[in-house]
């Protein structure tokens, strides 16, 4: 009698996957109808039915004048941002970018720059002679605003804790929570990183780092929330990184010491290296500018790559959605699978990136501080 | 291409947000807390400084309590020891004296008795010579009833007064 059980329960089981199997079958054979008719449809039909990856992922990773949240049906919802511009010609321009779909793309002799233009999806004006001229445009535009944003966020967040400080006496218990671990959080950065690349003189350059950290840790983070407030691709931005590293480029050359001129434009090599041609303070001086180059480059890539692999990884859903429900299928668990890791390595990315980027600041700094005399008080 | 562009409005904002931020921070945001860390850090060395020496001197305090009690246990000792000689030398002076008063009052005693003794002796014998006296009268009395007897003694007396050699 258990034998006989033994052999039916498998049966039942494979039974009931069939039968669970079946819709799916179905489908696939009902999907493979209309793509036999699909000749009939004509091309350009086609071409609003297929998803435009290209235009999703540089549009979400670059910059636009307004918020686009999401489209429902064939309406966008989107919140739309002031455009701030002053033009040569006809002074200063301020007005939401809404007034430009309201008045058919065109207000007040600005519009957007259209694709294969020099400065595509920019705003311009045209001049007498009827060529695009930019404006100076200081817009709060996506990436702005979230930068802005963050900012404020920042601030709140910090002075907060450092309130949280203020109110209390020296030596007053040690605190829990949220203070408790943006304390932690704070000399975790301030003693592994700062302290123990700049050296001796740190305590100058620790407000800027850790500023530094926090600034790009914060909008690394915001930037992987997929809705409003965060999701905007700041530190991918290159006008972002590069105002970090110019900032830690005036550190290490405002407050470089004699020694590191010196190591710079006589370092410490064969005399033949030197002497009638200069080519090592050539190569010396060049690094000036590589550092922090290479510092701008590095967190620009990295978050702008995090970005797109998710980015590209959501859209194979979308790709596959006319390859049949079955490829779709796995395709969509894929997707959503990889994106699970994806997000998951950029949280780390998030953290490493503001990690690397204070942390080589630091030893850039901590290189341009050697044989620096360590101020009294600061010790 | 454009990616690799900076814009020069973003560039703008950035300059401006991130230096506010920095100018912010860097007076009002971290300094504080790291000076408060900081000096919690130094607090808390200074109280673990303090107190080991606070346990140390516990330590050497609790080390001289325990010779003064040991000093002190060593001090009853002997004031035991000599309180105890003392009241014995007491014991045995008193003794001793209470022996003297004791041999003194016998002594009185003895005397009395014997004042009393000598004193009752002369009574009885003077009672005795009474009473002899009184029984030799008695007799005499009895005896020398008639003229005869009482010449006879008169003799008789005489003769022992005339020879009292003879005897």
């Amino acid at each position: 009698m258990k034998q006989l059980h033994n052999i039916v329960a498998p049966l039942v089981l494979f039974c009931l996957m069939m039968v669970a199997c079946l819709p799916v079958l179905a489908q696939e054979q009902a999907g493979e109808v209309p793509s036999q008719t699909q000749d009939a449809i004509t091309p350009q039909e086609e071409e609003e039915h297929t998803v435009d990856v290209k235009e999703i992922v540089f549009g979400h990773i670059g910059d636009s004048y307004e918020w686009h949240i999401t489209t429902w049906g064939k309406t966008h919802i989107t919140i739309p941002l002031p455009i701030i511009v002053y033009s040569g010609n006809t002074g200063w321009h301020v007005f939401l970018s809404s007034r430009l779909e309201e008045n058919g793309g065109t207000y007040e002799g600005l519009s957007i720059a259209p694709e294969g233009s020099k400065y595509e999806g920019k705003l311009v004006e045209y001049n007498a002679a009827g060529e695009q001229v930019r404006p100076w445009d200081i817009s709060i535009t996506k990436v702005t605003f979230a930068l802005l944003f963050n900012s404020v966020l920042l601030l709140v967040i910090v002075l907060s804790v450092a309130h949280w400080y203020r109110k209390r006496p020296q030596g007053a218990k040690a605190p829990g929570g949220f203070v408790g671990f943006m304390e932690m959080f704070i000399m975790m950065v301030n003693d592994d990183i700062i302290k123990s690349c700049v050296g001796p003189n740190y305590r100058k350059f620790a407000p800027y780092l850790l500023t530094a950290f926090f600034f790009i840790f914060i909008n690394n983070m915001m930037g992987l929330i997929p809705f409003f407030p965060g999701g905007a691709n700041v530190t991918g931005n290159i006008a972002v990184t590069m105002v970090l590293a110019i900032c830690t480029f005036l550190a290490v050359n405002i407050f470089g010491t004699k020694h590191y001129w010196k190591d710079i434009f006589w370092p410490d090599v064969p005399w033949w290296l030197k002497v009638p041609v200069p080519m090592m303070p050539f190569i010396e001086f060049f690094g000036i500018f590589t550092k922090p180059f290479a510092l701008m480059i590095r967190l620009f890539a990295n978050m702008l790559a995090g970005h797109m692999a998710m980015l590209v990884l959501t859209c194979l859903i979308f790709i596959s959605a006319s390859m049949g429900p079955a490829l779709n299928g796995t395709l969509t668990v894929a997707s959503v699978l990889f994106n699970i890791f994806m997000n998951a390595l950029e949280l780390l990315v998030a953290f490493i990136q503001a990690y690397v980027f204070t942390m080589l600041s630091a030893v850039f700094i901590g290189l341009a501080q050697e044989g620096a005399k360590v101020k009294a008080a600061d010790k | 291409m454009s990616l690799l562009l900076p814009d020069s409005g973003l560039l703008f904002w950035m300059f401006l947000s991130f230096g506010i931020v920095f100018v912010i921070l860097a007076k009002y945001g971290f300094p504080v807390i790291i000076k408060m860390v900081e000096g919690r850090k130094t607090y808390i060395d200074q109280s673990l400084e303090v107190a080991r020496e606070a346990n140390a001197q516990l330590s050497k305090l609790k080390e001289e309590g325990e010779a003064l009690v040991a000093a002190a246990n060593k001090e009853q000792g002997r004031i035991l020891r000599e309180a105890m000689e003392e009241r014995d030398k007491i014991v045995h002076e008193a003794r001793k004296q209470a022996e003297i008063a004791a041999q003194k009052e016998l002594d009185a005693v003895k005397q009395q008795i014997q004042i009393e003794k000598d004193e009752a002796i002369r009574d009885i014998r003077r009672q005795v010579a009474v009473l002899s006296v009184d029984i030799a009268e008695k007799v005499l009395r009895k005896n020398l009833a008639d003229k005869e007897a009482q010449m006879g003694m008169i003799d008789r007396m005489l003769d022992e007064i005339l020879t009292p050699n003879k005897n």
